[in-house]
């Protein structure tokens, strides 16, 4: 079954960053993502971890999803985040440049080690792996397979490109193949496909022309590096008028044909199977989100 | 000629001015071309000291300045070394605020050419000698509006006022600007400067760029000026105004001010016709932005706008959302040269804009007011003059006037700088009485005044979560703590007046002394 959040936009937050991190919910995102990975040079690593584990104990983030990338769990570095976040109580450790299932099934285990050293429910902490490379984008569906922990998967673009022998452009030819990949792999496995970063936090319209794009591609959102990012985005993601209007009259009718039980549901004549009405609730969720609809 | 006798006339003892019977002594004809009269019969004298000696400064007199110049300002250290060079002493500085670039007074103060200095704020090195005890008499620092209350009821008497000019003719009409004789020194309006040349027993203008007579449109009238003294530079063009104010990156400030512009929307205050002034930190700016996407989405124009005048409100102004600009002191060069161009952007006095006296000021026509804050207490009492460490680092400015002439005044700052809460317990300095306040946005949540019931009625109405502003302290202390307080010697170095002269709060000097 398809996981109900919403992620419309992952703010990225640098884990060596004490005034970001402290302010980070205050920002209309989905979901937190406090980074121990690229943003973070080799010697502030143990710095970040602790600044990331003492924030994720004493703040209150609120109903927001709160992600930590961890550096990559093969090496010291990424064993030790591995071990205060899970004990800091993330909801979802980030797995960096996954390049195929075996990287999930490892960091599960050192996760699934972790939780029972410390009497953590098995399973309360929940992966998502970021494919950032040729490999990973061919791998992709057993990578999205490999973990029941796996909430969903992203695309880094960055890497990607320079495995590619490329560079990013406005429209975003150069990514379409990797992008169909990630979302087939993550809708086949019934989890989150979430695009990459917009760099450029000065061009607002380049962020809506690629925003506007992974939307109709079918993304369940975009990670940002900046909160001015966020409100564009949401914006894409929320339902027109129309779309709502459309979509409360679908359950409407759902709700007289339960009421006369009556087992064929139509409006207007047409005839509303299954696919229309889980639309129409993603619809009404999204609008809910934005607080165009009560 | 029939012979008149004066004294013959019916109830001549009741006409007062009439003296003596018309000869032709008393007639003067000038047969001089205005290009003769404008070299041979002007006010300009040769130098500064000139000037001081013939308006006959003594020992123990007000002097006065502007500040138009910000942090470019070259006058008042000028007008100061030649005061200090022909040996006066004890004198009062009433400036209408004082900068970083004055940090040269100190060595005035020391030397006892300066004995006492009114002003609406301080800030940089000068400001912080102050904190630390140099003057033996406190600063008296005055609203923009209650300093020009109490120089036009004569409790600041302002014996000579010293006013840099872009621009002057030979008669002494002077301008923040030149409309045909630009020399690319340009401050926009001279609001403040204004009073002090209407009200100052004597007034000297201090200029790089006398232009021909006449010189308009003016700031200062001829009838206001005594004398001219030219000068090779008045200021720093780059430190007086630079190109345009931008609006804000920073994404807190960005969500305060969007927060704000809702609050605003939700005041029961935006409608067709409505005004407002928009103070300059990063957030007030900003908030005009997100009015401005209101503003079209309902087709609602404001009246005018008023206060320190940025390039923004000019944008706003060009578009047609706002019909007029009352400016009193022109922010960046965007603002200077709309003053210059545009026929609905008058630049009016500190009296015309904040004096108590007047019920026409032109803050008590305000609607809405954005305004910030360094610090805010529990009892919406706002500091806007002395920093964490209990040092003087701010001005005043029009705060406490445009809050109590406001129908809705809303303070936005972040709950957070740094380390350091912003709402707080009690505020270093009462510079704005929490009676005046009647919203407080922070990144945080919005707090509305207790006393203003109508205003939490209508922001719940829409949507708008209203919190107390002690879950907003309270929050806060959860994530920074107490913060130490600030230690203080029972020495006075400021006094805090409020618009009307009432003493608000007084200014200690910081104690630095390490004991324990």
């Amino acid at each position: 079954m398809m996981d109900e959040k919403l992620r419309r936009t992952m703010m990225f937050v640098p884990g060596n960053n004490p005034g970001m991190v402290k302010d980070a919910y205050i920002y209309n995102s989905d979901s937190i993502m406090f980074d121990l990975e690229d943003s973070v040079s080799i010697a502030e690593k143990d710095a970040a971890r602790a600044l990331i584990y003492y924030a994720l104990t004493s703040f209150d983030y609120g109903d927001k999803e709160l992600v930590v990338r961890v550096n990559d769990p093969a090496t010291e570095v990424g064993i030790a985040d591995l071990e205060a976040m899970v004990r800091a109580g993330v909801h979802v450790i980030r797995l960096p440049k996954t390049e195929k299932a075996e990287d999930v099934v490892f960091c599960e285990q050192q996760i699934e080690r972790i939780e029972k050293e410390i009497g953590k429910e098995v399973g309360v902490t929940k992966m998502m792996a970021a494919i950032e490379s040729a490999e990973g984008v061919l791998n992709a569906r057993e990578i999205a397979l490999a973990s029941k922990r796996l909430i969903g998967i992203a695309l880094g673009a960055e890497d990607y490109v320079t495995d590619m022998k490329t560079n990013r452009s406005p429209d975003g030819i150069e990514l379409l193949f990797a992008r169909s990949m990630i979302l087939h792999a993550a809708r086949a496995a019934g989890i989150a496909a979430i695009d990459t970063v917009y760099s450029d936090v000065n061009n607002e319209e380049g962020l809506i022309h690629e925003a506007t794009l992974i939307k109709q591609l079918g993304f369940d959102g975009k990670s940002v590096i900046n909160p001015r990012q966020i409100k564009p985005i949401i914006k894409i993601y929320t339902p027109t008028e129309k779309e709502i209007q459309k979509s409360l009259a679908i359950m409407e009718a759902i709700k007289e044909a339960n009421a006369k039980g009556s087992g064929v549901i139509a409006l207007n004549g047409k005839m509303i199977d299954k696919p229309i009405v889980l639309r129409a609730k993603r619809v009404l969720k999204l609008a809910k989100a934005a607080k165009v609809l009560e | 000629m029939k012979k008149i006798e004066v004294n013959k006339i019916p109830y001549i003892e009741e006409m007062d001015g009439i003296h003596e019977t018309f000869t032709e002594k008393h007639a003067k004809k000038d047969i001089k071309t205005l290009i003769e009269r404008e070299a041979s019969q002007n006010k300009i004298v040769a130098s500064l000291e000139e000037a001081i000696t013939k308006c006959g400064l003594k020992d123990g007199m007000t002097i006065s300045f502007h500040h138009h110049f910000r942090n470019g300002d070259f006058v008042i250290n000028m007008v100061m070394d030649v005061i200090a060079k022909m040996g006066f002493k004890n004198l009062t500085l009433a400036a209408s605020s004082l900068i970083d670039i004055h940090k040269p007074l100190i060595k005035h103060i020391k030397n006892g050419v300066i004995h006492r200095i009114e002003t609406s704020g301080i800030r940089g090195e000068l400001a912080e000698e102050i904190s630390r005890g140099l003057m033996e008499v406190p600063v008296v620092f005055r609203s923009h509006g209650g300093r020009a209350y109490a120089i036009e009821n004569g409790q600041l008497k302002v014996d000579i006022a010293f006013l840099g000019a872009p621009s002057c003719d030979p008669f002494g009409n002077a301008n923040g600007y030149s409309r045909d004789n630009d020399k690319g020194v340009i401050c926009g309006s001279m609001g403040y400067a204004k009073l002090d040349a209407q009200y100052a027993g004597k007034v000297i203008i201090v200029t790089d760029n006398i232009v021909p007579f006449p010189n308009i449109p003016f700031g200062i009238p001829q009838s206001d000026v005594d004398y001219i003294v030219e000068v090779d530079a008045i200021g720093d063009p780059n430190g007086i105004m630079s190109g345009a104010t931008r609006y804000t990156k920073n994404p807190k400030e960005l969500l305060i001010a969007e927060t704000a512009a809702d609050v605003i929307e939700a005041s029961g205050r935006f409608k067709e016709g409505f005004s407002i002034q928009m103070g300059t930190g990063g957030a007030s700016l900003a908030t005009a932005r997100f009015l401005r996407e209101k503003m079209i989405a309902k087709d609602i124009k404001a009246s005018f706008a008023l206060g320190g005048i940025t390039g923004q409100i000019v944008e706003l102004h060009k578009e047609g959302l706002i019909k007029k600009i009352l400016d009193v002191q022109s922010f960046d060069l965007d603002a200077a040269h709309s003053l210059k161009d545009n026929r609905f952007h008058q630049q009016i006095s500190a009296s015309y804009y904040a004096s108590p006296n007047n019920e026409g000021t032109a803050v008590n026509q305000l609607d809405i007011v954005v305004l910030s804050a360094l610090e805010v207490d529990i009892d919406f009492n706002v500091n806007v003059l002395t920093g964490s460490d209990g040092v003087i680092r701010g001005a005043i400015g029009g705060h406490c006037d445009t809050a109590a002439g406001a129908s809705v005044s809303i303070i936005v700052c972040p709950l957070i700088r740094g380390r350091i809460a912003t709402i707080v317990d009690h505020v270093n300095t009462i510079v704005t009485p929490g009676k005046t306040v009647d919203i407080v946005v922070t990144d945080q949540g919005v707090a509305v005044h207790p006393k203003r019931k109508d205003l939490q009625d209508l922001l719940t109405k829409a949507g708008i979560k209203v919190r107390t502003i002690q879950e907003l302290r309270d929050n806060a202390k959860r994530i920074v703590g107490d913060a130490a307080s600030i230690k203080y010697t029972d020495k006075v170095v400021g006094v805090v007046t409020y618009r009307d002269g009432s003493v608000i709060d007084l200014i200690y000097q910081v104690d630095e002394s390490e004991e324990e």
